[in-house]
């Protein structure tokens, strides 16, 4: 049966001893610092007046969807640079069912060739 | 008590036999109402879930195999002639299958439930419902046979069902191309698995597992050729890298409910791969005996282990990465996550394809004859726990992530990610659900992906650094195409369009929070499911003699 | 030789049915290479049944009869086999009519365009 030591027990892999419950009280209780923190400097806040409006250094302000930056654009340094992988698995992927079953045959002669002749 | 003792041996048939039956009904009820069809859909499988429970609970518990033969009291049959041969159909059921059938009833029942409202203004739907149970059926039976052509059978099954499911949406033209897609790869993967097993059955005269794997001589080329198809063929329906570009097609297309269950179905046929590689052909590959008397090498093991270890760590390296660099520049919200799950079937295969490496002889001496015993080392015997405590926690992120998806795509009818944004104030609880996902998916603590990727990266770093570092790249890279996701759907400023959107339904709510409560559980205690779900579902997949034993008698 | 041909015939017949569904271009090409394939691999199941000289597994109560009977069991995973093709069969016919009443087009490229364009 499940035993109360092992339910409380850490969790031990080869070559160390982790803890999830002690992570979770642990960042409970610096969240709980944090907050109290916060809290100690909020006066003097009104809502709803020209202090929450956005600064953007006299700039106007423009339409929401153009403010928010879309998905397509966010990694765009990551795939500009590694365009040379992603050229040939553009090529990779096409929408042909043939291309799919020609893959398959292709795997299939590999392993044929590792493991029917070696 | 009498009764609950035959109803927990009659239940690996009844676990298949009560959806089956429930799918031939449920038309016959849809005739009087809406309601009344739901409710009875949810109850069939929480009657299944039920059994699943009762059954698991005893495999697991006291560490014993059931065995269901269907029509007979015995599987062997011994005529006038003296030998004896296996001749029924059985359903073998011990540490893995039950293990696995866990896993097919929590995505079972959250599946059904998320689709009462979800799928609630569409016409069609006690075709849908039909369908539904038909997979679940199949995916059941698939999980829990021991019979090799009742796999196929099962096999097919579930394809035919989820291909018409997948093409549900049929105003749509992708859905009902993915669907043909889904057919052609499907058919194509289970006739050469179908050639396997005759090559199997003409060979060695039995299409039971068990038998199999005690008669298997690894000697002729058919055999080789079977191997290799088996490889091939199963790779294929589980979604390895170069043949898995099905997956995106199909996930992405079918409705959000559906997809919960299609992740059960890959993962029973990742399932099966490891079956058949270490119990059916186990005797050669996992532990090879080598005989010697005097000196000269009467039984010489193979060295098989090591040349199937490089084929699938190879083929994981390539699935972790093409996966994880393909979602990266998606911008389609349920195809990314459908790459994600792609990459991280990369992980399972990695893990359990690391071991093959660990096999370390043992000589006994009995008699004078000297046999050689292998067996996995420490750093193995974690790597193959942390492979298969990943399966189940694989299925719970990434059917989270897809329920996430279902539910953005009820409330704004958009599925692609440039067209969305600021959805987190009015949708509080799934913008929740989502960050309890995304650091799940990532292997964040306290979720449960940390525990099982943590099993990973340690065994398999003691094995070899540089799979270890690729592995924590991917890992990070996953953590980064989601955190986008995040970003560009539910923070930012509140686009116009999507004003007066709302909370979505009671019914997604509480299919989505099963989920969540699931994957916080199986974090903060991964320590009772490791030793109680886990350990003997790994020690009956490093033992084959013990299915063997099991299922004969 | 001659008990060899029928195992030639399902090598040749696979072969041929991968050809048609890797290299051609019409969708109903496809379809027909499958059913090819799916043909190849009921005539190898039937034929691993097959004994030298042996008569149909039927018993007619005959009690003169000496011979052996070939295996019956191939003879029922063909049956199974045979009516999932034709299930499948029915089910990728029906998916080919709505996506022609979608697209307009039969060719795998085009439809290939035509969704990766239809954003």
């Amino acid at each position: 049966m499940i035993t109360w030591e092992s339910f409380l027990g850490s969790f031990d892999t080869g070559s160390g001893i982790w803890n999830p419950l002690v992570w979770v009280l642990s960042i409970i209780f610096i969240l709980l610092i944090v907050y109290s923190i916060r809290r100690y400097g909020k006066t003097g806040y009104k809502e709803k007046t020209d202090q929450t409006q956005s600064f953007l250094s006299g700039n106007p302000e423009y339409e929401k969807e153009q403010m928010h930056i879309k998905a397509s654009n966010m990694y765009w340094g990551f795939t500009e640079s590694l365009k040379f992988v992603y050229k040939i698995l553009d090529r990779m992927h096409t929408g042909n069912v043939s291309d799919y079953v020609l893959w398959f045959v292709i795997v299939l002669g590999c392993i044929f060739v590792l493991i029917g002749v070696i | 008590m009498n009764f609950f003792e035959s109803l927990l041996t009659h239940s690996p048939a009844l676990i298949v036999a009560v959806p089956l039956l429930g799918a031939f009904l449920t038309p016959l009820i849809s005739k009087i109402n809406d309601k009344i069809r739901n409710a009875f859909v949810v109850f069939i499988v929480g009657l299944t879930g039920v059994l699943i429970s009762m059954l698991s609970y005893d495999v697991l518990m006291n560490n014993k195999m059931h065995n269901y033969v269907f029509g007979g009291d015995s599987a062997l049959i011994m005529p006038a002639s003296g030998e004896s041969f296996a001749v029924r159909i059985i359903f073998a059921v011990d540490g893995l299958n039950a293990f696995m059938i866990i896993i097919g009833a929590i995505l079972a029942f959250v599946g059904v439930i998320y689709s009462w409202h979800f799928m609630k203004e569409h016409t069609g739907l006690d075709k849908y419902y039909t369908l539904v149970l038909l997979m679940i059926a199949g995916m059941l039976g698939m999980m829990l046979t021991g019979d090799m052509f009742n796999f196929f059978v099962f096999l097919e099954i579930t394809s035919i069902s989820s291909c018409a499911l997948i093409a549900f949406y049929t105003n749509k033209g992708k859905s009902v191309l993915a669907g043909f897609k889904y057919i052609v790869i499907s058919t194509i993967g289970a006739l050469f698995i179908l050639f396997a097993i005759a090559l199997l059955y003409g060979q060695y005269n039995a299409l039971n597992m068990a038998v199999l794997a005690n008669s298997i001589q690894f000697n002729t080329f058919t055999d080789k050729i079977a191997l290799v198809l088996l490889i091939s063929g199963l790779g294929m329906k589980a979604g390895i890298v170069p043949m898995h570009m099905w997956l995106p097609d199909s996930y992405g297309q079918a409705p959000s409910s559906v997809t919960l269950i299609l992740i059960g179905t890959t993962q029973a046929g990742l399932y099966a791969l490891f079956r058949m590689v270490f119990t059916v052909f186990g005797r050669h590959i996992t532990s090879p005996i080598e005989l010697t008397i005097a000196g000269n090498n009467i039984l010489a093991g193979t060295n098989l282990n090591s040349i199937v270890g490089i084929i699938l760590v190879v083929l994981a390296i390539l699935t972790m990465i093409i996966g994880v660099m393909m979602a990266l520049k998606e911008s389609d919200f349920k195809r990314m996550i459908a790459f994600a799950a792609v990459a991280e079937i990369g992980y399972m295969v990695l893990a359990i394809g690391a071991a093959f490496f660990t096999l370390s002889p043992s000589e006994i001496t009995i008699e004078g004859v000297q046999v050689t015993f292998y067996s996995f080392s420490q750093a193995g015997q974690m790597a193959i726990k942390g492979g298969l405590f990943h399966i189940i926690n694989d299925a719970l992120d990434i059917g989270l992530l897809f329920l996430v998806a279902g539910a953005i795509y009820y409330v704004t009818k958009e599925t692609s990610l440039n067209k969305l944004g600021g959805l987190a104030r009015n949708m509080k609880f799934t913008t929740i659900f989502f960050i309890i996902g995304l650091l799940a998916v990532s292997g964040m603590p306290p979720m449960n992906g940390f525990a099982s990727k943590l099993l990973i990266y340690e065994s398999i770093y003691l094995i070899n650094p540089i799979l270890a570092i690729v592995a924590i790249l991917c890992s990070i890279l996953l953590l980064a195409t989601f955190v986008k996701v995040l970003h560009s759907v539910f923070l930012g400023p509140k686009i116009p369009k999507f004003d007066e959107v709302k909370e979505v339904p009671a019914s997604m709510l509480i299919g989505m929070g099963l989920i969540a409560i699931v994957i916080i559980f199986f974090g903060l205690f991964p320590n009772l499911i490791l030793e109680n779900i886990v350990q003997p579902a790994a020690d009956a997949l490093m033992n084959y003699s013990a299915y063997i034993g099991g299922s004969l008698l | 030789m001659i008990y060899q041909i029928p195992f030639i015939a399902v090598a040749g017949l696979i072969l041929i049915g991968l050809y048609a569904v890797i290299f051609k271009r019409n969708l109903i090409k496809i379809v027909i290479g499958i059913t090819l394939i799916e043909s190849g691999v009921n005539l190898f199941l039937i034929t691993l049944g097959y004994r030298q000289g042996s008569l149909a597994p039927i018993f007619t109560g005959n009690p003169n009869v000496d011979k052996a009977m070939s295996l019956p069991v191939p003879q029922a995973l063909t049956l199974t086999s045979i009516v999932i093709g034709v299930a499948v069969l029915a089910l990728m016919l029906s998916l080919i009519i709505h996506i022609y009443r979608h697209y307009g087009t039969l060719d795998v490229k085009k439809l290939a365009k035509k969704e990766a364009d239809e954003e």
